[in-house]
């Protein structure tokens, strides 16, 4: 499993505050015949006395509610964290209903120490202690039936939702256990090592499941942070600060005091609150709103044309040195000696979330405590950060999980709720807080834009013998955690770097990436396929790029780079899908992309290979993509149904950031300010896509970024097959293309 | 005080004319099911019928639908299994499923009107609905379901 050091490089700050007496972990228990979840959840919002962990409730007549510990964004964890207890509980599927659990310590995902979905570890982190606790839930049933029968525990075993008493021939369903059974004092202790199921007897893992979730966000039903109502609640909206760092000198807010259904206008740090008694008063009173904003922050001389241009500049600038990210033998040494050296660079900019849901949280602060309605990523950190903003205890505040629309990273920071809190306390009532989607995106968290530089060295005949990659930009992590947080983990700012290695083509033996970074003045998030997003791209095309000097076959070279068994059947795989070698029809050409993905890569990783066929208006520049397919390997798959909508979407949202996707500023401000301008890939523009899933041994690995990294290289590789043009600036619009065409 | 009725029951805005149709729906009545994406009918998240035509409640004031029928995605059918929702399922398109309200309106317009759209016809006729998941190709494969299977 995953090693102390590298989960500490996640491990944010909420590990080190005191919650709750977070540091007792995991510990399992079930309630019976307590009346349900809501037992479950009483005896577990009773605290650690009982130290009762109520994943599972098992009901008289059968119905089994297991909890769902992580929020539910879209990537399936709500049907498939359940689906692993109920397979060691030996639970009927059919019977199990799934609840969105309490946040609380008992929940929290073994890795961060909070109840958390990033970095798409929310199935590795939470596979074994859900294993553990449905295999605790199933002892106690068994333990109860041979007590009540007079047979041995060991005579005994289960079918789903019944257990079976071979030498008598005597069966026993789990609700009817239920109604007789008692908690046990002590819980049973699991050995994870003798007391779990054989891959080979998994029931549930492994097989495609349906969502638990698809009828409810099919008929209007589901519940999103915006959806939230609470009795005498005002509405808000808020406008931030242009520019990171700044907020409002003054307002008009007196004039908008005055307009129809204003309650109030909220001074806040970082921005200006409109209150009003309804949205649609808040929103339209919120366009009068005038604000003077603080000047002479770092952010105002953001221009981001102009910035890119100093980004190449420091890049080529060896003086300007990196913060080393990952080295492998002597990289630089190797490229000294190297009998010729390649150089390629690669620019990728900014990029929006643009999650469907506006962000949102609606408060109520009361002196006897806090509620918080919100969709978020970070329920914990949520109940933290609006204590700290209060200051009062975080036992005080209680968030309710709700739906996302949308996470990707933008919802994994909280300042929504801490904002919806803020201004809830000002008004004294409740207050839901929407943002208009200008105002989301005018101060959006964004991927920040990068340049990179990419020096090969190789051999006389063709070998790559060292390998540079210098990173431009930002720091990511300070902004999404605190100030100091990466120089705290061991300096590497693991959000912009990842993918900067190359584990996979281990015969490339001398390899060092370096951050070279830029003065922080964006504001910056993790975004789906974090850096990875661009790494890959870089990297997959200088690959590209080199085979072609080689007059090497593209997949044939990648595979002169491996003896990975794992990596070398991904290519091999997409090769096969995507008759790679073979004629194409006229005017399309393939591009082939490889990626590892994780932030524990190389020792847990998951792998991609994929192949763009795409077709290029010369006129007028539009990139189409007719066909994707990929080959994607995530170790041992849980939900294979839910694998396969995860590779689907990112693969979209890959080829939605490489050909359309840009956030631009001039003078610190986002030049774009809705969808028409923000644009996002559209039905018309979708390929038809084709994954296989590459089954493999345990931990499941990370699948909800998988499809990202490969998508931009793909295409570019698939561009300069077509062309003999590169494209090296994501994301690839008309104009790009057209200059590249004439280049 | 303007009338109209919304999933065939009477519904009244005390809301100024000119309020945008979306807000009283999901504020004023708490039809929730219909979303706000982006304000300025660019997303289709919001999407709802009136008198049957798709319209984006987030552009249209709440006086146009003065004695109209609004339908949301909590009227399309009184039980949830409306063909395209039958389907929706079968294909399991929703991830974040914020966006689908909007689409399962938009998408249910076009059968109304054409039984058996050809897949260009569905590209066409759902080009202006995003979804951030990119579950676009489920889309239409759910529609051509609902379409076969009525």
């Amino acid at each position: 499993m995953v090693e102390r050091d590298e989960a500490r490089l996640l491990d944010f700050n909420v590990s080190r505050r005191a919650f709750l007496g977070a540091s007792a972990g995991l510990t399992f228990a079930i309630t019976l015949g307590l009346g349900g979840a809501g037992g479950a959840r009483k005896a577990h919002a009773a605290g650690g006395a009982h130290a009762l962990n109520a994943y599972v409730s098992i009901e008289p007549n059968g119905t089994i509610r297991i909890q769902a510990p992580a929020p539910e964004m879209g990537q399936g964890v709500m049907t498939g964290l359940p689906l692993i207890v109920a397979e060691e509980l030996d639970a009927d599927w059919s019977r199990v209903v799934v609840e969105q659990s309490p946040i609380a310590p008992a929940y929290h995902h073994p890795i961060f120490k909070a109840q958390y979905v990033v970095a798409s570890i929310s199935t590795l982190g939470y596979f074994m202690p859900l294993r553990v606790a449905g295999a605790q839930a199933r002892r106690v049933l068994i333990d109860a039936v041979a007590e009540k029968w007079g047979v041995p525990a060991a005579e005994l075993a289960t079918e789903p939702s019944t257990v079976v008493h071979a030498a008598s021939g005597r069966k026993i369903s789990y609700g009817e256990v239920a109604a007789f059974a008692k908690p046990p004092a002590h819980p049973p202790k699991i050995d994870p090592a003798k007391d779990l199921k054989p891959g080979d007897r998994f029931r549930l893992i492994g097989r495609p499941v349906e969502r638990v979730d698809v009828v409810a966000k099919s008929t209007g039903r589901a519940a999103y942070g915006i959806d939230a109502r609470v009795p005498g609640m005002a509405y808000a909206t808020l406008v931030r600060a242009p520019v990171r760092g700044s907020g409002p000198m003054s307002a008009n807010a007196d004039a908008v005091r005055k307009l129809p259904g204003v309650v109030d206008v909220v001074m806040l740090g970082h921005g200006v609150a409109v209150v009003a008694d309804t949205f649609a008063a808040a929103l339209k009173a919120r366009r009068q709103l005038k604000v003077e904003w603080k000047k002479g922050l770092p952010g105002d001389a953001i221009d981001t044309d102009r910035d890119l241009e100093k980004y190449l500049a420091d890049g080529r600038d060896m003086k300007h040195t990196g913060v080393v990210f990952h080295s492998a033998g002597d990289a630089a040494g190797a490229i000294k000696g190297a009998a010729r050296v390649m150089v390629g660079e690669y620019l990728s900019d900014h990029v929006y979330h643009a999650q469907m849901e506006p962000m949102n949280s609606t408060a109520s602060v009361r002196p006897d405590g806090v509620d918080i309605w919100v969709g978020t990523q970070a329920p914990t950190r949520t109940t933290l950060d609006v204590a700290a903003a209060l200051g009062i205890g975080a036992d005080k505040v209680h968030v309710h999980q709700h739906f996302l629309g949308g996470g990707f990273g933008r919802r994994a920071t909280v300042e929504a709720s801490v904002d919806a809190a803020l201004i809830a306390k000002a008004v004294g009532r409740p207050v839901k807080l929407v943002l208009s989607r200008e105002d989301d995106l005018a101060a959006g968290t964004f991927r920040p834009m990068t340049t990179q530089r990419i020096e090969a060295g190789l051999d006389a005949s063709g070998r790559i013998v060292g390998w540079r990659q210098r990173v431009v930009g930002e720091l990511v992590g300070d902004f999404v955690y605190q100030p100091g947080y990466v120089e705290k983990s061991k300096n590497r700012d693991v959000i912009f770097m990842s993918g900067a290695m190359l584990p996979y083509y281990e015969k490339v033996a001398n390899v060092q990436s370096e951050h070279v970074r830029e003065p922080e003045r964006t504001r910056v998030a993790a975004w789906r396929g974090i850096g990875s997003g661009y790494t890959k791209f870089a990297i997959e095309s200088m690959i590209d790029e080199i085979a072609h000097a080689q007059k090497a076959d593209p997949l044939a070279y990648r595979l002169s780079l491996t003896d990975h068994p794992r990596a070398r059947r991904v290519l091999e795989k997409v090769a096969e899908m995507s008759g790679w070698g073979k004629q194409r029809a006229s005017g399309t050409a393939l591009g082939l992309a490889f990626a590892e993905y994780g932030l524990f890569a190389p020792k847990i990783g998951s792998l991609v290979a994929a192949v763009a066929e795409i077709s290029v208006d010369r006129r007028s520049g539009r990139i189409r993509v007719h066909n994707y397919w990929a080959a994607a390997d995530a170790g041992l798959v849980v939900n294979p149904a839910g694998f396969q909508a995860q590779m689907e979407s990112a693969i979209v949202w890959g080829l939605s950031s490489a050909l359309k996707e840009q956030v631009t500023m001039t003078n610190g401000v986002v030049q774009q300010s809705n969808f028409h301008e923000y644009n996002i890939l559209r039905m018309s523009e979708v390929p038809a896509i084709h994954v296989e899933i590459l089954r493999g041994p345990p931990p499941p690995t990370m699948v909800g970024e998988l499809g990202v990294p490969s998508a931009a290289p793909a295409i570019a590789n698939a561009f300069f097959a077509l062309t003999g043009k590169r494209l090296r600036h994501v994301p690839f619009t008309p104009a790009r293309v057209q200059a590249a065409l004439k280049a | 005080m303007i009338q109209f009725t919304v999933n065939g029951e009477d519904a009244r805005s005390e809301q100024p004319p000119d309020t945008p149709l979306l807000w009283v729906i999901r504020d004023e009545l708490g039809y929730t099911g219909t979303k706000y994406g982006c304000g300025a009918a660019q997303c289709g998240a919001c999407t709802v019928h009136v008198d049957g035509q798709p319209v984006r409640a987030c552009v249209t004031p709440v006086s146009a639908a003065r004695g109209r029928k609004v339908t949301t995605i909590e009227g399309l059918s009184a039980t949830g299994d409306h063909p395209l929702q039958r389907a929706w399922i079968a294909e399991q398109v929703p991830q974040c499923g914020y966006c689908q309200s909007g689409q399962i309106m938009q998408a249910a317009a076009l059968l109304a009107k054409n039984k058996r759209p050809t897949r260009a016809q569905i590209v066409q006729h759902m080009n202006g609905n995003l979804c951030r998941c990119g579950t676009y190709n489920r889309i239409v494969r759910a529609i051509e379901r609902a379409a076969q299977e009525g």
